[in-house]
């Protein structure tokens, strides 16, 4: 689904490469870790998975597509295909619950009737049923990460990323958070998250990849968060 | 893609960003005023060329009895057997092609005509006119002094006016004014192309949340860059009408309201609506052209796609 050939990242103005070359690959449905200090170069990876910023070398592939290749105006069919989660959730604080999950759908373009169809069924998956119409501003934290995952997953991607989705969220809240994410992937749906939780990554026994200052150090199947914490 | 939300996205970021907009649609639309109107004067000189050159070149006016106190009319009015002569010694001048004689009679009623709104009007009769012979010349821009010379100072010759310089004074301040219309026009459309970068430069960033999901989302460039570029249109389209709204009343004031009384020309010499409405298609395609254009050029380094 994914797959890093050799990839190394070397931003403008920094002498260290914030990934060097690095090769992974992810298959479809897998749920990967990707753990690491801050600057390892987690990010910058999810980045070029999103074609936010572009490898200096190597190859980025999602979907069997080089995305290096991919022209401009298709990248939107690319990010069409990717869910994303932040840690800051990023939701529309002037839209209701609803509105923010059909955003996604209407900017793409769809039908209306289809929005109309759709958006309900997935605030009902993410556990959000009976506040469709809350703003943002009246939720718990939790609840507005289960709106940005609902809005993540509304258009049925094949890849969900989510970048420390747990990082503003109390333990509780986040183990909910990390179900929904676990119901997703067993939809089929291929999950990469960037985390810093100890906790989450040795509680669900997932693959976990470790970047350490760009470099791949570790990719594990069922693996723990780290040796030495 | 749905136009209506396209729509309403642009409205929004109007109404946020209001005042920056009133300003950018002002300045839009003195520029394309200025703009039309440096256009009109170049089409109201093109018109007096039109009508009054090649009509005539050379005007020599006839002495009258009350002329008899001018140098050179010593001896009052023109008699039969000199304008006779006259008439004979111009046509037969190579330099001249056409010679056409205006009586005291032909000059009051166009005179009458001229100013028909007008009081002057009642208060001369034909007598106070003069006669005069209008020739044309076979080549304008070299005879002139010739046939001029031939004919000054001759008995019941008054006066000979080359017609010409008398409207390049005319066509010189017109051009004046044209020179300076375009100057502040230009200087108009900079500010108008800073202010539309501003506009855009603030709605891009007032709408960076929105934008930035769309991009994550898979919103099609187009449909990211619309609102902005329909906000620029829109100040554009408006700009372009207020200036139009303005060309239409400056002629209907200037021209039919004041130029048309003070200045007895014919009719055909001024420009009418067809050139006014010419130019508000101009202006107007000029006005959306330069904001869609400055919106869509500030698109590309101010909002990332």
């Amino acid at each position: 689904m994914i797959r890093l050939d050799d990839v190394t990242k070397l931003y403008p103005s920094q002498t260290r490469p914030a990934l060097d070359q690095v090769s992974l690959e992810i298959d479809k449905a897998e749920f990967v870790f990707l753990v690491g200090a801050s600057g390892s170069g987690k990010s910058t990876l999810l980045r070029l998975i999103l074609r936010e910023e572009r490898a200096t070398s190597g190859q980025v592939y999602v979907a069997g597509k080089d995305i290096a290749r991919l022209s401009n105006w298709k990248v939107p069919q690319l990010r069409r295909q990717i869910g994303t989660v932040f840690q800051d959730f990023r939701l529309l604080p002037n839209k209701t619950v609803l509105e923010n999950v059909a955003f996604a759908l209407e900017v793409t373009g769809r039908p209306s009737h289809l929005v109309a169809k759709v958006v309900p069924e997935v605030i009902e998956l993410v556990g959000l049923a009976g506040k469709e119409d809350r703003y943002p501003g009246e939720l718990s934290g939790g609840e507005q990460q289960r709106v940005a995952v609902a809005r993540a997953f509304v258009n049925r991607p094949s890849i969900l990323i989510a970048d420390e989705p747990t990082g503003n969220l109390d333990p509780h809240t986040s183990v909910g958070i990390m179900k929904l994410l676990d119901r997703i992937n067993r939809t089929g749906t291929t999950v990469v998250m960037a985390t810093h939780d100890a906790d989450i990554v040795d509680q669900m026994r997932r693959r976990v990849v470790e970047l350490e200052r760009g470099h791949l150090v570790r990719d594990q199947a069922r693996g723990v968060y780290g040796y030495a914490r | 893609m749905r136009i209506s939300l396209v729509v309403s996205e642009a409205a929004t970021g109007l109404r946020r960003n209001l005042t920056m907009t009133v300003a950018a649609v002002l300045v839009i639309s003195i520029a394309l005023a200025l703009l039309g109107t440096a256009n009109l004067i170049r089409q109201q000189i093109n018109e007096m060329q039109k009508f009054w050159l090649g009509k005539v070149e050379v005007s020599l006016f006839l002495c009258r009895d009350i002329d008899s106190d001018r140098a050179t009319c010593p001896d009052g009015a023109i008699t039969d057997a000199q304008r006779v002569q006259i008439q004979q010694d111009l046509q037969e001048l190579p330099q001249v092609s056409e010679v056409f004689y205006e009586s005291k009679q032909d000059a009051f009623e166009r005179f009458q005509e001229q100013f028909a709104n007008s009081e002057i009007a009642d208060n001369i009769s034909a007598e106070d006119l003069q006669e005069s012979f209008r020739a044309k010349l076979v080549d304008p821009e070299n005879d002139y002094n010739e046939v001029a010379s031939a004919f000054e100072g001759r008995p019941g010759v008054e006066n000979v006016v080359d017609m010409r310089s008398f409207f390049d004074t005319v066509f010189n301040v017109l051009n004046g004014f044209q020179v300076g219309a375009l100057g502040v026009a230009f200087v108009a459309l900079i500010a108008t192309v800073l202010l539309i970068v501003v506009v855009i430069r603030v709605a891009a960033f007032s709408r960076r949340r929105e934008t930035s999901i769309m991009r994550l989302v898979g919103a099609s460039n187009l449909y990211i860059q619309l609102p902005f570029l329909l906000e620029g249109a829109f100040a554009g389209l408006v700009g372009g009408l207020l200036a139009c709204v303005a060309l239409v009343v400056g002629k209907y004031l200037l021209i039919d309201q004041l130029f048309r009384e003070s200045f007895a020309f014919n009719e055909a010499s001024w420009i009418d609506w067809s050139h006014v409405l010419a130019t508000c298609g101009i202006v107007m395609a000029i006005g959306l052209l330069v904001s869609i254009v400055v919106s869509y050029l500030t698109l590309l380094k101010y909002l990332r796609v």
